[in-house]
């Protein structure tokens, strides 16, 4: 018989999730009006949206089980940069298009499979959060991986971006799927699927894309951590300085 | 391309007094002109000039708001002006499709814009200092916009009038979105009701200057108006405008910056005080706080996006020469 994860438990991953989400979302959200082409300006906020629509269902779920009056926006807007737990890959900045999307292309070629996993989570409000993302994310993925093709099997000049892309950020992968006594925690009890399982998943996209990408997968020497436990990047004070701006100059008011 | 096959998109037409007039009665009779219509070159300038002005308005018009998304209070403020700003390059992409059914493409367009050639609406080049201004904006920009616009639903270019109804749909919510804003502002602490009336103070006249020079200036107009392009007069517009809003701004409890703004019973209007017309000219010509930096951003998010757009071709090129090279050969039929 699966052991109930407890309810702390249960927030903090709400959170962390959450966290992901938002930081992402607010990423995207930089590109607004600046994009490419126009068609790209909408998708990228809508890929934006998206992401911040989840933090804010997985904040507000959050906040209603631990039941001491937190809604999304305490959570988003009041929290130090050291309680934040995203992953370190979405809190990197932009960069050019290439990195941008390609990093786009791996968290989300990571978060369809664990949504997937997490839409019959026996934690029915988590399932239900999944059941949407899942569909969203899919199409993130698709998005971005018909993207990383086209700049890589595009021009001279394009294949070198992707490249030096990849060369970037690939490091920030392996903090997606690693373990901590939370995700057994809630893998024991079926609330989500432990990430280390989907690495084979993650794996095989990643390979099929960069096979028509002409990228090559390279070997992570120093693999970059520290998300999970708050320890995050420089670029993360500065995100959370212009995110929580108003929050912070006009305390306690209602926008 | 949308302007392939069109009957005049190189530029000729066979403008004799029978062809003008059975234009003008069409005109006249309300029918529609569609793309592969015959109709006069002015007709076609004016249009093209109108509508990629509208579309490169909506696209700069992304820049001021977009300037607070990244820093919006609250997560539902936050997805919302979000998808504000996303609506306006809808409405971009809309209407650059519109332009285009009349022979220019997307490219030329945007060059125009680059090189001051097109004009946008010269509003966007004001700055928004505060988050009040995306509630002012919200009431007062596109509140104006809708006044300009609602006519334009019934204009006499068929692709430009359908994608006015679902513009204006949008910008109504944006407008109701606005006044919300400055509603929550004005219900709030008096430090917020500050910010709500110093960007009312920034935003109202460049919001009057919005609808155009007064009729007696206006050089566009009277030919604009026998073709059902526009319908309504600068300054009717311009009094629809001030009639509807400075109520709401009395429900707000904050100050129309006229002096002279006054309810005129003989009217049944509201007067008002001079416009600055040199302020207007002056930001028209470049001369706004944000003139240069709008056209900067643009011109670094068109540069930036080169190698995307060249990548994107390129592959395009090569998908289609692998398809050709495994395409079997064709066997003639039995």
């Amino acid at each position: 018989m699966a052991q109930e994860a407890s309810t702390t438990s249960i927030v903090t991953f709400l959170t962390r999730l959450g966290d992901d989400q938002l930081v992402l979302g607010h990423r995207l959200s930089e590109w607004c009006g600046h994009a490419p082409t126009l068609e790209e300006d909408l998708a990228l906020a809508n890929m934006g949206l998206d992401l911040i629509g989840q933090a804010r269902a997985l904040y507000t779920r959050a906040g209603e089980l631990e039941g001491e009056g937190r809604g999304e926006d305490d959570f988003a807007y009041l929290r130090r940069e050291v309680d934040y737990q995203n992953l370190l890959l979405v809190e990197r900045p932009n960069g050019d298009f290439a990195r941008t999307i390609l990093k786009q292309f791996y968290f989300a070629a990571f978060m369809t499979p664990f949504w997937q996993g997490t839409s019959n989570s026996s934690d029915e409000a988590l399932a239900a959060i999944a059941a949407k993302a899942v569909k969203e994310s899919t199409y993130h993925l698709r998005h971005s991986a018909e993207w990383v093709i086209r700049l890589g099997d595009g021009t001279a000049e394009s294949a070198n971006r992707m490249k030096c892309a990849v060369d970037d950020l690939h490091a920030y992968t392996d903090e997606m799927f690693q373990s901590d006594a939370l995700t057994k925690e809630l893998a024991g009890a079926g609330v989500a699927p432990e990430p280390a399982t989907i690495k084979v998943q993650w794996q095989a996209s990643v390979t099929e894309i960069f096979d028509a990408a002409n990228l090559a997968i390279p070997e992570i020497a120093w693999p970059q951590l520290g998300g999970r436990q708050g320890e995050h990047t420089e670029d993360m004070g500065h995100l959370l300085a212009e995110l929580q701006f108003m929050q912070r100059a006009y305390p306690g008011l209602q926008w | 391309m949308y302007s392939q096959g069109l009957i005049g998109a190189d530029g000729t037409t066979d403008e004799d007094e029978a062809f003008l007039q059975h234009f003008q009665s069409r005109i006249d009779a309300e029918q529609k002109i569609e793309p592969n219509d015959a109709m006069p070159e002015g007709y076609r300038r004016t249009l093209i000039r109108q509508i990629s002005q509208h579309a490169h308005s909506e696209i700069v018009g992304m820049l001021p708001e977009g300037n607070w998304i990244s820093r919006a209070p609250t997560l539902r403020r936050k997805a919302a002006l979000l998808a504000k700003v996303q609506d306006e390059g809808g409405h971009g992409l809309y209407l650059y499709a519109a332009a285009e059914t009349l022979g220019i493409s997307r490219e030329e367009m945007t060059e125009q814009l680059l090189t001051g050639a097109a004009k946008y609406s010269s509003i966007f080049n004001y700055p928004t200092p505060t988050w009040a201004d995306i509630g002012a904006i919200g009431w007062l920009v596109d509140g104006a916009a809708i006044m300009n616009q609602i006519p334009l639903c019934r204009c006499s270019f068929g692709p430009y009038a359908r994608a006015m109804i679902r513009i204006c749909k949008e910008e109504s919510f944006h407008q109701r979105q606005g006044y919300e804003i400055m509603l929550t502002l004005c219900s709030g602490t008096p430090e917020q009701k500050q910010l709500a009336q110093d960007s009312l103070d920034r935003w109202w006249w460049p919001s009057l200057m919005m609808f155009g020079p007064h009729d007696s200036d206006s050089t566009h107009s009277d030919q604009s108006m026998a073709w059902k392009i526009k319908r309504f007069s600068n300054d009717e517009l311009r009094q629809k405008f001030i009639d509807a809003t400075v109520p709401q701004a009395e429900f707000l409890g904050i100050k129309m910056p006229d002096p002279d703004l006054e309810w005129s019973e003989k009217r049944g209007s509201y007067d008002h005080g001079p416009i600055d017309w040199d302020e207007f000219w002056r930001v028209v010509k470049g001369g706004g706080k944000c003139s240069k930096d709008r056209i900067s951003d643009r011109q670094a998010a068109w540069d930036n996006g080169a190698w995307v757009r060249e990548a994107a071709l390129a592959y395009a090129d090569k998908v289609r020469a692998r398809q050709a090279t495994a395409a079997p050969t064709p066997v003639a039929a039995e």
